[in-house]
């Protein structure tokens, strides 16, 4: 069977998404790099969705809707955190997120 | 037609090598501005993706909303935002802290690798394999219709959100 006809292919690239955008959450000091990071959970999750609707699933619309879903929450998510990241860069001077703690005491 | 099967096969391993190397661009870069390329190119690896699952509308909406409108969003962020230089790395990291957070990946990947690979998938007895987006626009508007109106008033909610947001630290910052 052709690897690109396997379920168990498009699983695995789906956790390196995941395990990639967990390693980058820790790694960037900075919000955007983590924005950035959290894009690539969600597309891992997207892809998941779409193989299993591919290979398994009684109905092809279902995992397809469910993308689309995905899709419009990571835009919306990224506008509000990129507002987010300007409005602690005019309070804080930092995007440092080791700086931003004053809801931590 | 084998001949054309065989050029897909190879279309879907240069998709993947995308994927890799975009996220690995996107991890380990040391400006930001990289890593937002570096995601652009991956979520267009996975655009390629989703045309070997069947869905062409999903192929394009990733790449008109992720690949165009997400990472203009994060490269405004980067843009407008902070200092000039754009290190990704402005505080070095611990190295325990480093190493734990390396362990915990690694430690994932083979558990979850190995759950993939033991685990048996029982397709759906009936499968009716209708991909067309007629299909899909049926779908959306009679049985998720109250997903598809949520979805929409979140987005819309969010919109003004931001932009609320945006104004309140802009008059903060002006005092």
């Amino acid at each position: 069977m052709m690897p690109s006809d396997c379920l168990t292919t498009y699983l695995i690239i789906s956790l390196f998404l995941l395990i990639l955008g967990i390693y980058g959450m820790v790694r960037h000091r900075t919000f955007i790099g983590m924005l950035i990071s959290s894009e690539f959970i969600f597309n891992g999750a997207s892809l998941n969705f779409m193989a299993f609707n591919r290979f398994l699933a009684p109905d092809p619309a279902v995992g397809q809707i469910f993308s689309l879903f995905i899709m419009g929450i990571a835009a919306a998510e990224a506008a509000v955190v990129v507002s987010l990241i300007l409005m602690v860069h005019h309070k804080y001077r930092s995007i440092d997120p080791a700086e931003v703690h004053d809801l931590k005491h | 037609m084998i001949f054309y099967r065989y050029i897909a096969e190879t279309l879907f391993f240069v998709f993947a090598a995308l994927i890799f190397c975009g996220g690995l661009i996107a991890v380990r870069a040391r400006l930001l501005m990289n890593a937002v390329l570096g995601l652009a190119l991956s979520l267009l690896g996975m655009a390629g993706l989703f045309f070997h699952l069947g869905s062409q509308f999903l192929a394009l909406m990733q790449v008109l909303i992720y690949v165009g409108a997400v990472c203009i969003i994060i490269a405004f962020g980067i843009m407008v935002g902070p200092r000039p230089k754009q290190e990704a790395e402005g505080r070095v990291v611990g190295r325990r802290n480093m190493l734990l957070a390396v362990s915990t990946c690694i430690a994932g990947l083979v558990l979850l690798t190995v759950t993939i690979v033991e685990a048996t998938w029982v397709p759906a007895a009936v499968k009716s394999g209708d991909f067309s987006v007629k299909h899909l626009g049926e779908n959306l508007l009679y049985q998720f219709c109250l997903a598809f109106e949520l979805i929409s008033v979140m987005l819309l909610t969010a919109i003004v959100g931001a932009l609320i947001i945006a104004n309140i630290g802009r008059e903060e910052a002006g005092q």
